[in-house]
């Protein structure tokens, strides 16, 4: 009976120690190419030559990163690419939530074939309007400076669509009392609906966060010159086809994955949360 | 109308709107709705649904950005037909994205399910599994480019060395340079869609395992009977956005392999990309978007069409 017991155990710290086992592969699968960039941005060209694999540089040079801000406007490209999604994320939750209200809680003429066009191009990717959306911001001579992709990242109907079935599952009740004190429209929007859906805010927060700070190809179109670039448009230059210095191009790339990463870490219960809010709510 | 709009009837009783005229309430509702949606669907209309609609009218244009667009009617279909890149492109997009997608709800199922159990520090291992989810695909791929390099100063082909591997040429080979987009773009994806799974399996009620375990069902019975089953919600969630996301692939490619080496990892909207804004012919370039758009429709009406035969809502 006693061996019994104890070799159920031993077996049992076994399995532990195998899954510990695993956990630690896997982690070290995600993880070492995160530390790898962070290395070989403190490596010399020459190491990069010779020992490019290599995990720990044998001599740290943070002059590295003194050269990619020399050799590119990476402060502007900071600047930028901070300046363009606060404006996205700010369009975009106030406008999205105030059309989701109106979806959700207003009786007018035509909302439900309103709401069915947003629906329709919800289903429609950004990369299939990329021409058209070229073509409009042509005509309003505003390719090459950042309202284009303002202005083409605000106005997607997720957000509303987000918003809106979010709203919907808020008891009216809530407002009805509110109604009968006198509030408005737009009192009752701001003091009761608003407060009740920080939840699903956040998540339309890091979503437009997550999608206009990595944004490529609608920047890759519409930013043509140098001093208006966001950061990933700005790294995805430096990937040359031969004799690429990848000491400096890893400093660039931890410079544009740096904020991101940190906002990332510091939020991370949000971040977690609101990605699971989009799977759960469909 | 009897009743206050949108709300019961029990409560359109004695309040100040009671007494208010009702045709004037009804117009109040009326422009406080126009004022809610204003801001939002000006920008709809000009940025989201005329480019919707003018993506369909440009397909039958013959239009080089500095002259004139011509209406060739279905010319750039019967063009994009006989186009050997076009399908190209076509293949390794749906290569990539029925090769990638399974694999990632599989493995992202997997890592769920591992860090859904009382470990510790699962917390720390889920952050992990996430970061490369915040990252930009080209960030991703300017780290990946230098690690899967073709001689053996790349870290992987390193790594391969010590188990007695010849260098792989990842990204240069025609044959590795597909399997190896897939990799990268899994490594990227699979933190992302193992937070979707555990929402899922955290949605699953606690009873469910207590009846089963009651039962003496043993664990691959309460997988397979009790949690796939009960996630299926979430899998078709997954399954429909991963699906989608992947025939957008861009960014990635672009960066990694360029599309290349000989057209092996060009996709549609690297062809859309580069007809558009390369060669500079806007009709064709819009007809290419037409077919994405068609492909991805197609997708969504088969997924919804089989979904009620496993999804348990």
């Amino acid at each position: 009976m006693n061996t019994i017991q104890s070799s159920q155990k031993t077996k049992r710290r076994l399995n532990i120690t195998a899954l510990y086992l695993l956990l630690a592969l896997l982690a070290a699968f995600f993880f070492i190419p995160f530390w790898w960039m962070v290395a070989t941005s403190l490596k010399t060209y020459t190491e990069v030559y010779t020992r490019q694999y290599s995990l720990i540089p044998t001599s740290l040079h943070f002059e590295n990163y003194r050269s990619v801000f020399k050799a590119l406007p990476f402060a502007k490209y900071l600047y930028n690419t901070f300046k363009i999604s606060a404006l996205v994320i700010i369009g975009t939750l106030t406008t999205s939530s105030m059309a989701a209200y109106a979806f959700a809680r207003l009786r007018f003429k035509g909302r439900d074939v309103l709401f069915f066009l947003y629906l329709a191009t919800l289903m429609i990717p950004r990369q299939v309007v990329l021409i058209p959306n070229f073509i409009i911001f042509r005509e309003l001579g505003l390719l090459d400076t950042h309202w284009s992709l303002v202005l083409s990242g605000i106005f997607t109907a997720y957000g509303t669509f987000l918003l809106r079935q979010f709203f919907l599952s808020i008891p009216k009740e809530l407002e009805e009392a509110a109604v009968i004190d006198g509030y408005g429209y737009w009192a009752r929007f701001m003091n009761i609906i608003i407060p009740l859906s920080k939840a699903a805010l956040t998540t339309l927060l890091i979503i437009t966060l997550l999608s206009i700070w990595n944004e490529y190809l609608y920047a890759l179109v519409f930013l043509q010159s140098d001093r208006n670039r966001t950061l990933t448009l700005g790294i995805s230059l430096l990937r040359g086809d031969f004799d690429v210095k990848w000491n400096q191009v890893m400093a660039a790339t931890v410079i544009s994955v740096a904020p991101i990463v940190v906002v990332y870490i510091s939020a991370q219960r949000y971040f977690v949360e609101g990605i699971a809010l989009t799977g759960v709510k469909g | 109308m009897d009743r206050l709009e949108g709300f019961p009837a029990s409560l359109s009783h004695p309040s100040g709107y009671y007494l208010m005229n009702k045709s004037r309430m009804v117009r109040a509702e009326h422009r406080a709705a126009l004022l809610f949606l204003l801001p939002n669907i000006i920008g709809f209309l000009i940025f989201s649904l005329i480019p919707t609609v003018s993506s369909f009218a440009l397909s039958f244009v013959d239009w080089g950005l500095l002259d004139k667009p011509s209406f060739t009617g279905l010319a750039n279909y019967r063009e994009l037909l006989k186009d050997s890149i076009f399908w190209l492109t076509l293949k390794n997009t749906a290569l990539y994205s029925f090769v990638k997608v399974p694999l990632n709800l599989v493995l992202s199922l997997l890592l769920a399910i591992l860090l859904n159990k009382q470990l510790r520090g699962r917390n720390f291992f889920r952050a992990i599994a996430f970061l490369p989810s915040v990252c930009s695909s080209v960030a991703v791929a300017l780290i990946w480019a230098p690690l899967l390099e073709s001689s053996n100063n790349g870290l992987i082909n390193h790594m391969l060395s010590f188990f007695g591997i010849d260098a792989i040429p990842f990204l240069v080979s025609p044959a590795w340079a597909m399997p190896s987009v897939i990799f990268v773009g899994l490594w990227k994806e699979l933190g992302y869609f193992m937070v979707i799974f555990l929402a899922g399996l955290q949605g699953i009620s606690r009873s469910y395992y207590e009846a089963a375990s009651i039962d003496g069902a043993n664990a691959r019975t309460v997988f397979f009977n009790v949690t796939l089953p009960l996630i299926s919600p979430t899998t078709f969630f997954a399954l429909t956005t991963s699906l989608i996301g992947s025939f957008q692939i861009f960014d990635l490619t672009s960066v990694l392999t360029k599309g290349g080496p000989a057209n092996a990892t060009n996709t549609l909207v690297m062809y859309i990309y580069q007809n558009g804004f390369q060669f500079f012919r806007m009709g064709y370039a819009s007809a290419l978007s037409l077919i994405l758009f068609v492909a991805i429709f197609i997708i969504t009406l088969v997924q919804n069409h089989y979904s009620d035969k496993w999804v348990f809502n």
